[in-house]
C-alpha cells in the first residue's frame, strides 16, 4: 500500500535520470544536426546584415500580424494564452525553480502561487478549447495527425496532473505528485522527436528566415 | 502561573525572539467565526464552542486573538480533574474556557459563545439529586422534637 | 500487570471510582474530543458513549524499534487525560513497561489472548523481519518477531501500528534494508490495521486513536495509508502557519538569513511539509509549546512511507534524487556527436546523390507521367 511513495521516488530518481538523458541526447542531436547542416552557402554579396533582420523576424513572426489575426483570431488569442500560461507555470512556480536550482544552481524570482494557480486553470481551459476547435474545424480535423493528438495529450496531462497535485485532488499525495512528474518526463522524452521540438526550433527557423531576407535587403 | 489567568504566557515568545510576532492572519478568521456565532446566540439562543487547540496558530496568534477579545468582569474557576479557568471577555457572551490538568497543563482551550459557560452550570444529573443532597445535610428536627429551632 | 479477563466495568463507572465528579467528566469529554481532533459539538455524544465504554485488553508488541514511540507516549504532555485513558485500558503485555519478565511475561500475553479472544487490541511498534528474512535479526523469548506477530494477531480485534517503523517499515527498512524489515500492513492482511505513523507519533494521536476505539467501539476512518483521517487528513503544509509566506513567495534561503529570522517558509531549506500528513501544526509537541517548523526547522516528513530514502532532509522537495548535472552534460555531448554524425551522413547522401545524378530528358519525364 505504500506503493505510491515508491512510485514517486522512482519518478524522482531513476525515471527522471532516464527521461533527462533521452531528452538531452535527442535535443542535442537535433540541434547539432540543424546547425551543422546549416544552409547552402550564398555567394551573392549581402545587401544588409543578417543578424538584425534575423533577430527582428524572431520577434515579428512571434507577434501575429493583422492579417493573420483577422483570418484566425482563435488560434492567435488562445494560442498565446495557453503558451504564456504554460511557460509561466513551468518557469515561475517555486518548486520548478527549486528543481532548476537543485540541478544547475541557477534560480530566479517566482510568481506568488495563487497567480500561478490562476494561470494554470486558464491554461487548462485554453488547451481544452484548442482540442475542441481542432475537432470541430473541418480543415484542422483533416490535417491533424496522430502526433498532433499525442502531443496535445502529453501537454494537457502535464498541466492537469500539476493542477491536481497542487490542489491535492488525488490521494494519496505521492501518487498525485508522481503522476505529474511522470507526465513531465514523458513530455521530455517525446520533445526531441515530435513537433514539440519547436520550443527551440521555432526561433531558429524564424532567425534563418529573417536572416535570409535581411541579406537580400527585403523586409519580412 | 497565576491562578486566574487563563491565557497566561502559554506560548509567549521568549527573550530571544523579542521582535513582535508577525500576523499570520489566523486570529481574524476566528474573530469572524465568533461574530457569526454571536449572531446565532442572540437570535436563537444556540451556543457555540470553538476548540482553539485545533487551530494552526503560529507564534503570537493566540495573544493577538485574546487581545482583541479583551477581559470582562467575570472570572471563575472550577476544581474538577484539575482547575478549569473561565474568563469572560470584553464581549458579553464570549468566554474563554481553559481546561487544565491536575499538573496545571492545558488540556484544551475553548472559546464558548453562550450566556454562561456550560461547565459553570450544574449538571442535570447532579441537579436531580440536589434536593436529596440538601435534605441529607439539613439538621433533622423531627427526630428530636424537644430541641429549640436553630437561631441562624 | 497480571493477565486477567477484562472486568465488566464501564469507563463512566471507572472514572467515578477515581472520584471524578460529573463536571470533571464533562471536562474529560471536552478534552478527549479535542484529543480526537473532533469538533467540540460532538462532546455530548462522546460523553454518552464514554459512559458505557468497556475496558479493552491491549497487547503491546515491540519489534525492531528504538522505544522512542513508548517514550513519546509515556512522557506525553497531558498526563491527567492520558493516564485516565491508559489506566482504563488493560495493558496486559508490554515488555518495556511490564513488571513480569521471562516466562511469566510471555504467559501474560498468552493468557490475555485466551481470555479476550477476538476482542483484544494489538499495538505494534517497530518493523518486523519478513518471513523470508533471517529470523535471528530480532527475536523475543526465542521466537522470531514474525512468529510472535502472526500468533498474537490471529485472534485480535484490530492492530494498531504505532510509529513509522511499524506502519511503513521506517528506518530499519531504509536502503539497503539489511534485516528484510517489513511493516505490519505488509504482513497482516486479514485484520483491520490502523497506522499511527510518525517518528515518534504525537503522543496525543496514539491516545486519541485508543480513545476513539474506547468511545465508538470501532476504529476511526482511515486514509489510503491506513492512518486516521482526523489526525492525518491534512498535510503539514496546508495547516502550517507559515503557509501564507509560501504563497507569497517569501522563503528563508539559509538558516540564519533575514527570511529565517522573520519566520518565512522553509520550503527551500528542504521542508517536506507539502508531502507530509500529520497533526503537528495543530497539536504541536512538548506541552503544546512548539513544533519543528515553529522552531525554525524544516519538516523531515517522518510520518510518510520511505521517509529515510526520500531525498536529503535539506534538499527541497522538488529536487530530483539522483540526477547530476554531469550526467546531463555527458548526455548532451553524446547527443551532439550523434547529431554531428547524422549531419555528416545527410551531407554524404546529398553528395553521393549529386555524384550519380543523371540528366533527364523531357521524353523520359513524359513517359513516367
Amino acid at each position: 500500500m505504500s506503493g505510491s511513495m515508491e512510485f514517486l521516488l522512482w519518478t524522482k530518481g531513476p525515471m527522471f535520470d532516464i527521461a533527462m538523458v533521452i531528452f538531452a541526447i535527442g535535443l542535442l542531436a537535433r540541434l547539432a544536426e540543424i546547425f551543422l547542416l546549416g544552409r547552402a552557402r550564398n555567394y551573392a554579396e549581402p545587401r544588409a546584415g543578417e543578424w538584425p533582420a534575423g533577430l527582428r523576424t524572431m520577434l515579428t513572426r512571434t507577434v501575429a500580424d493583422r492579417g493573420t489575426f483577422e483570418r484566425a483570431p482563435f488560434n492567435v488569442v488562445v494560442g498565446w494564452i495557453w503558451h504564456l500560461g504554460f511557460l509561466a507555470a513551468l518557469l515561475l512556480f517555486v518548486p520548478h525553480i527549486e528543481l532548476a536550482k537543485g540541478l544547475f544552481g541557477i534560480s530566479w524570482p517566482a510568481l506568488p502561487n495563487p497567480v500561478v494557480d490562476f494561470l494554470t486553470a486558464i491554461t487548462l481551459l485554453s488547451l481544452v478549447a484548442t482540442l475542441v476547435h481542432r475537432l470541430n474545424h473541418p480543415v484542422k480535423r483533416r490535417i491533424s495527425t496522430i502526433e498532433d493528438y499525442l502531443v496535445w495529450t502529453v501537454v494537457f496531462m502535464v498541466v492537469l496532473t500539476g493542477y491536481l497535485a497542487y490542489h491535492r485532488m488525488v490521494n494519496p499525495y505521492p501518487l498525485a505528485l508522481g503522476m505529474h512528474i511522470l507526465s513531465a518526463e514523458i513530455l521530455l522524452i517525446l520533445l526531441p522527436f515530435t513537433k514539440l521540438t519547436h520550443i527551440l526550433t521555432a526561433f531558429i527557423a524564424r532567425w534563418y528566415n529573417g536572416a535570409a531576407f535581411g541579406r537580400k535587403g527585403v523586409q519580412s | 502561573m497565576s491562578g486566574l489567568d487563563p491565557i497566561a504566557s502559554q506560548s509567549s515568545p521568549g527573550p530571544a525572539c523579542a521582535k513582535a510576532p508577525r500576523d499570520h492572519g489566523h486570529a481574524l478568521s476566528i474573530l469572524h467565526q465568533i461574530r457569526h456565532a454571536l449572531g446565532i446566540l442572540i437570535e436563537t439562543g444556540e451556543e457555540t464552542r470553538i476548540d482553539l487547540n485545533a487551530m494552526p496558530f503560529g507564534p503570537g496568534d493566540l495573544e493577538r486573538l485574546t487581545d482583541v477579545l479583551g477581559r470582562g468582569e467575570v472570572q471563575a474557576s472550577v476544581e474538577a480533574l484539575g482547575p478549569t479557568l473561565i474568563q469572560e471577555t470584553a464581549i458579553p457572551g464570549v468566554w474563554l474556557v481553559d481546561y487544565r490538568g491536575t499538573e496545571d497543563q492545558r488540556l484544551t482551550l475553548h472559546i464558548e459563545i453562550a450566556l454562561t459557560p456550560e461547565i459553570l452550570r450544574p449538571r442535570p444529573e447532579d441537579l436531580a439529586e440536589s434536593i436529596a443532597t440538601l435534605d441529607s445535610r439539613m439538621p433533622r428536627r423531627d427526630l428530636e422534637p424537644g430541641d429549640s429551632p436553630p437561631t441562624s | 500487570m497480571a493477565a486477567r479477563k477484562t472486568p465488566e466495568k464501564t469507563l463512566g463507572e471507572s472514572l467515578r471510582d477515581h472520584g471524578l465528579s460529573r463536571r470533571g467528566f464533562l471536562k474529560f469529554c471536552a478534552a478527549t474530543t479535542s484529543m480526537m481532533a473532533l469538533p467540540p459539538s460532538l462532546a455530548p455524544a462522546i460523553a454518552a458513549a464514554l459512559e458505557t465504554a468497556k475496558r479493552p485488553s491491549v497487547i503491546w508488541l515491540s519489534f525492531q524499534e528504538c522505544t522512542g514511540c513508548t517514550e513519546s507516549l509515556t512522557r506525553s504532555h497531558a498526563p491527567t487525560l492520558e493516564d485516565l485513558i491508559l489506566d482504563f485500558i488493560s495493558l496486559d503485555y508490554h515488555h518495556t513497561l511490564q513488571a513480569a519478565a521471562g516466562e511469566a511475561a510471555e504467559e501474560a500475553r498468552l493468557q490475555a489472548m485466551e481470555a479476550n479472544k477476538g476482542e483484544y487490541l494489538v499495538i505494534v511498534d517497530g518493523s518486523i523481519p519478513g518471513p523470508d528474512a533471517n529470523p535471528g535479526f530480532s527475536t523475543v523469548a526465542g521466537h522470531s518477531n514474525y512468529q510472535t506477530l502472526m500468533e498474537t494477531v490471529e485472534h485480535a480485534a484490530a492492530v494498531i501500528a504505532v510509529g513509522t517503523c511499524a506502519a511503513f517499515g521506517g528506518i530499519p527498512q531504509a536502503k539497503p534494508n539489511p534485516t528484510g524489515a517489513m511493516s505490519v500492513m505488509d504482513l497482516v492482511k486479514d485484520k483491520p490495521v490502523v497506522n499511527v505513523s510518525g517518528c515518534p507519533p504525537i503522543p496525543m494521536v496514539i491516545t486519541g486513536v485508543l480513545a476513539h476505539y474506547l468511545v465508538f467501539g470501532r476504529l476511526p476512518e482511515l486514509d489510503s495509508y491506513g492512518r486516521p483521517l482526523a489526525f492525518y487528513g491534512q498535510s503539514i503544509h496546508d495547516r502550517c502557519y507559515r503557509r501564507p509566506f509560501y504563497d507569497r513567495g517569501l522563503f528563508a534561503e539559509s538558516f540564519d538569513d533575514e527570511g529565517a529570522k522573520l519566520g518565512w517558509c522553509l520550503y527551500r531549506l528542504g521542508c517536506k511539509g507539502p508531502s507530509t500528513y500529520n497533526a503537528c501544526a495543530t497539536m504541536k509537541w512538548n506541552d503544546g509549546t512548539s513544533w519543528p517548523i515553529e522552531s525554525g526547522h524544516p519538516c523531515l516528513g517522518c510520518s510518510e512511507p520511505s521517509f529515510w530514502d526520500a531525498g536529503g532532509f535539506y534538499e527541497p522537495l522538488s529536487v530530483p534524487l539522483t540526477l547530476r548535472p554531469e550526467t546531463l552534460l555527458q548526455a548532451g555531448a553524446v547527443g551532439a556527436v550523434v547529431g554531428g554524425g547524422l549531419a555528416a551522413l545527410a551531407r554524404k547522401k546529398v553528395k553521393d546523390a549529386a555524384g550519380t545524378r543523371q540528366p533527364v530528358t523531357v521524353e523520359e519525364l513524359e513517359q513516367k507521367l
